[in-house]
């Protein structure tokens, strides 16, 4: 798949923010007045930043507003309609907590399940496409889910929760790398089945239906940096959950250096995290790939 | 909307013969014609005199090689366009309802003042049936010529898809694959009609009749055969000498 940068910056960031939002829903950090509102500067910033940054690959972004309405199918739609219920909530949340000095529990707790919610609903709009086998699987959901979690308990700050869910989002993307290497050849789908000529001997792409690419190659083929993607892939282990793991658990004195040392956990994370993304649409292989003799 | 229709009252589709078509691409070409001066927004082409040139289509023709354990490969032409599938997921994944298939005769369209041109359904077709069209930002896909098959104002005669009224093989056929008793329905009993990547679950309407068996003639060429054989297997007379005395120069034999 191509890797669009939109895209891309989409899942990272908003994923992120609404891992923080969820952790500020439980009022964890319970934070009020200014501290309050630099906690959710950061976490609306992140989580709209990424949300207009997906539109941003749109043939027609002012009609945006329709994909708010086909929730009974689509999870594209369902997503839509969680971020929108989760920013409304959250901002509530927000303002009680900036300038009423008040937590409203209950409507944090909403808003939890709906932050999560929205980063769930994104990772079913992967996952439902069997024409990716990399991503048709549940691990994909698990690497959204509990990438979004550790980022989120990085930002807030959680640190009794943040180590074990950057282990557990490590562990996940080791799986989902084992297993997804192993997918499309286990899909069943090849050039055979996709020709329906298998059963009658050795099928080979022959002639291309044009001279020049097309929608479908620029889209779906990317062959381009899988060369190095043993390499991308270490970077991505290491600066997205090695590195930070070590830098909040290294001792340190005083508290402005546990900050610098949380910010550069969160540096690296979000870095991490955008490597392994890059690598999650770069390697996967769609099976339309397969007509033209590539996958 | 997006919700599939449970069951539709016709299923239109193409039956397509690729042990017929010759890959002449002229399906392509009057697709690419009709519709791009009628239904929807034209098909764009990007910098087509430049080096670069590309562009929307809504059928493509490949060409395979197949090649037997047994005997000579052949080649087969392979016109790919939408399969007008019963399950379509390019339907259910939209989010603005702008994706639809018909419960009258199970075309699956675009609504393209309603496409937001996110691409998802392009991403969830197996098959490459859609693509979205740079110079519109709305998805195109075929529509089995909605416009041409219902058409009074046309002759009777061109009230078949573009595609089909050109194809100067007879390689492709239209009509009601939901009526056993159709043209097509027929046919395809009768040759094996195939789905593309059934695995996927698509349940296309579109069927595809396998290429015929290849004679066996060969058999009988033995007859000639003894006149046919090459003279030498090894060079003789002065060409013997000649490739011998070649063969000790430096530089050694390919």
């Amino acid at each position: 798949m191509h890797p669009a940068p939109s895209v891309i910056i989409f899942t990272t960031l908003s994923g992120l923010g609404f891992g923080l939002l969820f952790f500020l829903g439980l009022g964890q950090p319970a934070v009020t007045g200014t501290v309050a509102f630099v906690f959710y500067a950061i976490a609306f910033g992140l989580a709209c930043g990424g949300l207009l940054a997906s539109t941003f690959h749109l043939g027609h972004p002012e009609r945006a507003w329709r994909a708010l309405t086909q929730w009974k199918t689509s999870w594209l739609s369902r997503e839509g309609v969680c971020a929108v219920g989760a920013l409304i909530v959250m901002g509530l949340y927000a303002l009680g907590a900036v300038f009423m000095d008040s937590q409203w529990t209950l409507l944090g707790w909403i808003g939890a399940a709906l932050s999560l919610a929205t980063v769930f609903t994104t990772s079913m709009i992967y996952t439902q496409l069997k024409t990716i086998p990399r991503w048709n699987m549940e691990l994909t959901p698990a690497v959204f889910l509990s990438f979004s979690l550790a980022g989120g308990a990085l930002l807030a700050g959680a640190e009794a929760v943040a180590p074990w869910l950057l282990a557990i989002a490590g562990a996940v993307q080791l799986a989902y790398w084992a297993k997804g290497d192993k997918a499309l050849e286990a899909s069943g789908t090849n050039l055979g089945t996709a020709t329906g000529l298998g059963d009658r001997g050795a099928v080979r792409a022959f002639e291309p239906p044009h001279t020049g690419s097309n929608y479908l190659l620029r889209e779906f083929v990317h062959v381009v940096g899988r060369k190095h993607a043993q390499k991308l892939r270490m970077i991505a282990f290491v600066l997205g959950f090695a590195l930070p793991l070590l830098l909040i658990l290294t001792p340190v004195q005083g508290v402005a250096i546990k900050h610098v040392f949380a910010a550069l956990a969160v540096i690296s994370h979000l870095a991490g995290v955008a490597t392994s993304r890059w690598l999650f649409f770069a390697q996967a292989e769609h099976v339309v790939g397969l007509y033209y003799g590539k996958r | 909307m997006t919700e599939l229709p449970n069951s539709t009252d016709r299923k239109m589709g193409l039956v397509i013969d690729l042990d017929t078509c010759v890959g002449c691409h002229a399906c392509v070409i009057s697709c690419k014609g009709w519709n791009t001066e009628n239904y929807g927004a034209p098909l764009s082409d990007q910098n087509p005199y430049g080096s670069d040139p590309s562009g929307t289509f809504l059928n493509r023709v490949h060409s395979y090689e197949v090649q037997p354990e047994q005997g000579h490969a052949q080649l087969i032409h392979f016109p790919k366009s939408c399969l007008h599938c019963e399950d379509a997921p390019c339907v259910t994944v939209c989010p603005t309802g702008a994706s639809y298939k018909r419960s009258e005769d199970g075309i699956v369209l675009v609504n393209e003042d309603h496409c937001i041109g996110c691409g998802l359904c392009a991403w969830s077709c197996p098959y490459g049936a859609r693509e979205l069209d740079l110079a519109e930002g709305v998805m195109k896909k075929c529509t089995l010529c909605v416009d041409r098959i219902y058409n009074e104002n046309l002759p009777e005669v061109d009230r078949i898809p573009s595609c089909v009224r050109t194809c100067p093989a007879g390689a492709r056929h239209f009509g009601d694959l939901g009526d056993p008793d159709s043209d097509v329905s027929k046919l395809v009993a009768e040759r094996g009609g195939m789905d593309l990547m059934p695995e996927m679950g698509t349940k296309p309407v579109n069927k595809y009749l396998p290429p015929r068996p290849k004679d066996t003639i060969e058999e009988e060429i033995d007859i000639l055969a003894p006149l046919l054989a090459p003279v030498a297997e090894e060079p003789q007379g002065f060409m013997g000498w000649l490739d011998k005395a070649l063969d000790k120069l430096p530089g050694g034999a390919n």
